[in-house]
């Protein structure tokens, strides 16, 4: 029925993109972000046309395909969608586009779009330290950007200045007025490559589609660890200007925590192997099979610790998460939205994708403990997020609570807390995914992320704020978002079997809803506190296109989430029947089945 | 005084000379011809000639070798009276060393780099420090002899793979040693630690060789023979003294453990790596390894086969004590080459990991695993020595600096074969892993390879630390240069990170060799 290879081509567009991309001279730069754009636009099209002709009413894996690889250990090229990857896959395609979009100028720090005066120039000019001059002198044609290559670089190796070539041509308007940024800070800034940031930007996103559309357990894990790497780099290199040190420490603790868990992963895909090679008569990487296998609870439970650390790092749950904040606050705004908004999501998936269907007895037995965790995480994550002065590490720990959550509903085993959590995830990804846009836009006119910097903006800047109360409302679950279906199916799908633990957790919504107004209160409302916040700019054109679709899915899956629960549904039933979990029956005969749209009630 | 007679002229009569069949034994006969030849040249051509005729004939040999090694294969046979094997997986390493070889001439021949052009040293007995030695540093000449040892080595590294006799052996493990110790101290730059190096890389060696000729006695003892096929024989024969045996094993695996640069017999790498002139270090890391390891491999499989559950502990221990010490001890390196040695020892530990599984997918695995490094290790060096001060080669790790905004090829380059050697998917550091990790848990070491796993997220740590270095920190105003000129140098760093990807991505072709090497397996 479905002859067309959406998820090969859905792969092959970002991964040639990224090649040419990233061929592409440092003055091209323009060039480089509207081919990025159109390839991330082409992804998402074919993305949505993936999802119109995805029949959820079929059982299984659609869009199958299967290639020999490394036939020697049994490894193909396999890929195909259920329910949950194709959401998933579907969320990455939305927002790398938007991130694409509103890292316009985030990578060369030049402001080429909408005339926002105080673009990340301004940013950087707000606490550097005496440097040359200002830009008056030399800035005709070149910018602000273009001063490195005359004043800063001059003084440097001249060996280098060759690879200093200016940026394109910026309108001479749109030079910062006080431009006093340190030369250390230009010469850094000047020689991020703009091209390599959004080839970095498409290697992402060949990654999180990858990892979704695996059906090979071993090519699910090429990605897993792949997709590290261009993370690392946009961490590392196009983090804060002037916190070098910092962000190379994230960037390295970020892929030490991810290459831990990876390898404790890689110990238990190659015991999966072996295993299989002792049941069939040669070892096989192919996830159908897999999940037939009956393997030995003893041997189930190692090989789900390999694999639940790994998810538990990534996701991140509670213990394993102190990598988080770190790599949340450091990332530029775009990889902040896309490392929490989908590569966290991986973990997760792989919780209800591999640890349940492949070791369901380990599972079974490990989920008391899991469910431990993950309410633990709901209240610890809200607790400091409520205690943070850095916005982006405030963001970074709310997700550690929403992580919480989603955990919960994958291991109470009930379809309506499966299907909630899947959900949850989309969700997550849209409304975090906003925040750290809004968070972004904000760090990008005045240049900290502290919060007692702001105060009072939303007289200043009414359009960003009400976008950033409709990202707060939606991360603390408001009826009406998005958040409150998947966070109610949760809360419902756990209660039928396990009321304490239900209980307690709804008690973190409450927690939600303080750390979100309290960080509305202190930056949005009340009088300006600051006289260099009278001047901010309000969103631009850029910036609407960004927030539009995002705001337009908060409110319209809040509203009416059906055709996403249609997919996710029928597979996350699956999932659990397969294992032999299936819904204790409702005490009262409040609803006929549970098949009875849960989304309906919102 | 007759019979006396008669009895002397029958056992004259009776040794008859052993059949010696030249076409198999052709790789090593080519290679060892080459190196003859080599010194009449080097005793007869003109300096300037010299430099030319001597690379185009080491590089030559070695090509007719390879052409040989592929003739030859599926050939299977013990010959020369015992002394030498033949089979798939002697061949396979032999090409493998003859094709890392021909790398490293191309880094030998480099003459680009410098101003006075070469890695190795004009004249090598001018005492450091003397008048004649700050006027050689700029000297257009280079101690030509340095390609013929070379060639010498690799007919040593050629027979310690194929020999099925422990007295052979240990004639190609002098063979190939001797003429190593001497290009350990042939480095143009910083004589005295390449002095140091050599000096160091001697003492060491030859003790360890005592160590190994002395178990070849215990052997001998034992077995009443040095043969590996008849030691294996004795090894199943009830009522023999063990002790012998044990101790031999011992012995015999301290000279080769000491080859492969396992902990605790390791301490002689780092110096060694960093003394030595940059080519011969990727030349030894790369051709070194698989010899030792293919010998390791012939003496523990097919000599100690029998004696497997004596041994694994052993062989445990010092695969867990070799990893964690290269791993840790990488951690601390200033200096790039130095780091890059504890990095081989860390990946000698993975090796041995693969040879804790005792079975054919361990052969398959260690055989791939040595290719894939080889290949990312001659490269990493062959970049290594590309960044330079005016003072030599910048292995100081604090001038890498910033690199990845100078000189982004390059660094992206480096960066690539790091992640190669941490172990990273779509890199054949990972899949050489994942062929020693699945023979390891196949064999039932999975303890092992929780350990490997550990040890690969430490060493990723201090990899990943270069990069960071290169790419998130701001370049030094008096940064090292990076030669950018197309030399022979971009040759060999070019293959070697060409088949580190290649072998990353698609690497069923290697894979399907080392299969059909491995599970015909080692004659007896």
């Amino acid at each position: 029925m479905n002859t067309v290879p959406w998820l090969t081509i859905l792969l092959l567009v970002p991964a040639v993109g990224a090649l040419v991309v990233a061929c592409l001279p440092r003055r091209l730069g323009t060039l480089a972000k509207q081919l990025t754009l159109g390839i991330t636009l082409a992804v998402l099209v074919l993305a949505v046309l993936a999802t119109v002709a995805y029949d959820p009413k079929r059982a299984g894996f659609q869009f199958h395909q299967s290639y020999d690889w490394i036939s020697t250990f049994g490894i193909h090229y396999s890929v195909g969608a259920d329910g949950i990857s194709l959401v998933l896959m579907l969320l990455a395609a939305l927002l790398v586009p938007v991130v694409v979009l509103a890292s316009w100028d985030e990578a060369d720090g030049g402001d080429t779009a909408d005339g926002t005066s105080a673009g990340p120039g301004g940013a950087a000019a707000a606490g550097g330290p005496g440097g040359p001059g200002g830009p008056g002198g030399p800035g005709g044609p070149g910018g602000s950007a273009a001063l490195a290559g005359t004043g800063g670089e001059a003084v440097g190796g001249g060996g280098t200045a060759v690879l200093v070539a200016a940026p394109p041509a910026v309108p001479p308007a749109a030079v910062p007025p006080a431009a006093t940024v340190s030369a250390q800070g230009v010469q850094a800034r000047s020689r991020r490559s703009v091209p390599a940031f959004f080839a970095l930007l498409l290697a992402l996103e060949t990654g999180m589609i990858g990892v979704f559309a695996a059906t090979d357990v071993f090519l699910f894990y090429v990605f897993f660890e792949a997709m590290l790497i261009p993370m690392y780099f946009l961490i590392g290199s196009y983090g804060p200007v002037k916190e070098q040190a910092q962000r190379s420490y994230a960037a390295v603790k970020f892929l030490i925590y991810s290459l831990f868990g990876g390898l404790l992963m890689l110990a238990a895909v190659i015991g999966l192997y072996v295993v299989s090679a002792q049941h069939l008569d040669h070892g096989t990487f192919d996830f159908a099979t897999l999940r037939q296998l009956d393997i030995t609870p003893g041997v189930q439970k190692l090989l789900f610790l390999g694999f639940f650390v790994a998810f538990a790092i990534k996701a991140p749950l509670f213990p394993f998460h102190t990598w988080l904040p770190d790599a949340g606050a450091q990332a530029p705004t775009g990889g902040a939205v896309l490392l929490v908004g989908v590569l966290d999501k991986v973990g997760t998936f792989g919780l209800i994708r591999y640890c349940i269907p492949l070791f369901p007895d380990a599972a079974d037995y490990f989920a008391p403990m899991v469910l431990g965790l993950a309410v633990v995480g709901i209240f610890y994550g809200a607790l400091l997020a409520i205690g943070q002065r850095d916005m982006k590490r405030l963001v970074s720990y709310t997700s550690l609570a929403h992580f919480g959550f989603i955990a919960l509903g994958i291991f109470a085993f009930t379809s309506q807390a499966g299907t909630g959590a899947v959900l949850y995830m989309v969700n997550h990804g849209l409304s975090t995914g906003l925040l750290f846009l809004v968070v972004g836009f904000l760090v990008t006119r005045r240049g900290t992320r502290d919060v007692g910097a702001y105060g009072g903006l939303a007289k200043v800047t009414p359009v960003l704020a009400g976008v950033f109360l409709i990202a707060g409302l939606s991360s603390l679950a408001l009826p009406g978002t998005n958040s409150f279906v998947s966070e109610f199916l949760v809360l419902v799908g756990t209660f039928t079997v396990n009321k304490p633990l239900a209980i307690v957790a709804t008690c973190g919504i409450v927690l939600a809803a303080i750390y979100v107004l309290y960080l509305y209160q202190r930056t949005m409302t009340g009088p300006v506190t600051r006289a260099e916040n009278r001047a901010l700019p309000d969103l631009g054109l850029r910036e609407k296109l960004v927030v539009a679709p995002l705001v337009a899915l908060i409110i319209g899956l809040g509203v009416y989430p059906k055709p996403i629960i249609d997919i996710i549904r029928p597979s996350v039933t699956a999932t659990y029947a397969d294992i032999g979990k299936s819904d204790p029956a409702p005490t009262h005969p409040v609803a006929a089945h549970p098949a009875a749209q849960p989304g309906g009630h919102s | 005084m007759s019979v006396d007679n008669h009895l002397l002229l029958a056992q004259t009569q009776k040794i008859t000379p052993p059949s010696i069949e030249y076409s198999s034994l052709s790789p090593l006969l080519i290679v060892f011809a080459v190196a003859l030849l080599g010194v009449l040249v080097d005793a007869f051509a003109s300096r300037s000639a010299r430099r030319v005729i001597q690379p185009v004939l080491a590089g030559g040999g070695f090509i007719a070798a390879l052409v040989a090694v592929a003739v030859l294969h599926g050939r299977r046979a013990v010959l020369a009276a015992g002394a030498v094997a033949i089979d798939a997986p002697t061949l396979f390493m032999q090409g493998t060393i003859l094709v890392f070889a021909l790398l490293s001439v191309l880094l030998v021949a480099e003459r680009q780099l410098d101003s006075s052009g070469g890695a190795i040293v004009a004249s090598a007995a001018i005492t450091p420090g003397s008048k004649g030695s700050t006027a050689q540093r700029v000297s257009a000449d280079m101690q030509t002899e340095a390609y013929p040892l070379m060639v010498f080595s690799v007919t040593g590294m050629m027979l310690f793979v194929a020999s099925n006799n422990l007295l052979v052996m240990f004639v190609a493990l002098e063979i190939l040693s001797l003429p190593l110790y001497l290009l350990a101290g042939l480095a143009r730059r910083r004589r005295l630690l390449s002095q140091e190096a050599a000096m160091k890389y001697f003492l060491l060696g030859a003790f360890s060789s005592a160590f190994f000729l002395y178990g070849v006695a215990f052997a001998y003892g034992f077995a009443g023979s040095v043969e590996l096929g008849k030691i294996a024989d004795a090894v199943g024969t009830v009522g023999k003294n063990d002790i012998y045996i044990y101790l031999s094993v011992a012995l015999i695996g301290v000279g080769l453990f000491f080859k492969i640069g396992a902990a605790p017999f390791h301490s002689w790498t780092p110096d060694v790596y960093q003394g030595s002139p940059t080519p011969v270090t990727a030349f030894m890391a790369a051709g070194t390894k698989v010899a030792a390891f293919g010998a390791l491999l012939r003496v523990f499989y097919v000599a100690f086969g029998g004696l497997r559950w004596d041994w694994r502990p052993v062989l445990w221990a010092v695969a867990i004590l070799t990893m964690v010490v290269g791993a840790v001890l990488a951690l601390t390196q200033r200096d790039i080459k130095r780091m890059l040695a504890y990095s081989a020892i860390a990946h000698a530990g993975f090796l041995l990991v693969g040879l804790a599984g005792t079975n054919t997918d361990g052969l398959r695995g260690s055989m791939f695993y040595l290719v894939t490094y080889g290949f990312t290790t001659i490269a990493a060096f062959a970049v290594v020595s590309l960044v330079r001060t005016s003072d030599g080669e910048a292995s100081d790790l604090s001038q890498w600096r910033g690199l990845g905004r100078t000189s982004p090829l390059l660094a992206g380059t480096f960066s690539f074969l790091l992640l190669a050697l941490a172990g990273i998917p779509l890199t054949s550091g990972f899949t050489g892993k994942f062929a020693v990790f699945q023979a390891a848990i196949e064999g039932h070491a999975t303890p092992l390879v929780v350990v490997a796993l550990v040890c690969s997220a430490i060493a990723a740590f201090f990899y990943v630390r270069v990069i960071v270095l290169m790419f998130f920190s701001d370049p030094l105003a008096q940064g090292p240069v990076v030669v950018t000129r197309p030399t022979l140098t971009f040759a060999a760093a070019g293959v070697g990170t060409v088949a580190t990807l290649v072998l990353g991505v698609a690497p069923q072709p290697l894979l399907d060799l080392a299969n059909t090497a491995a599970s015909s397996g080692f004659v007896r």
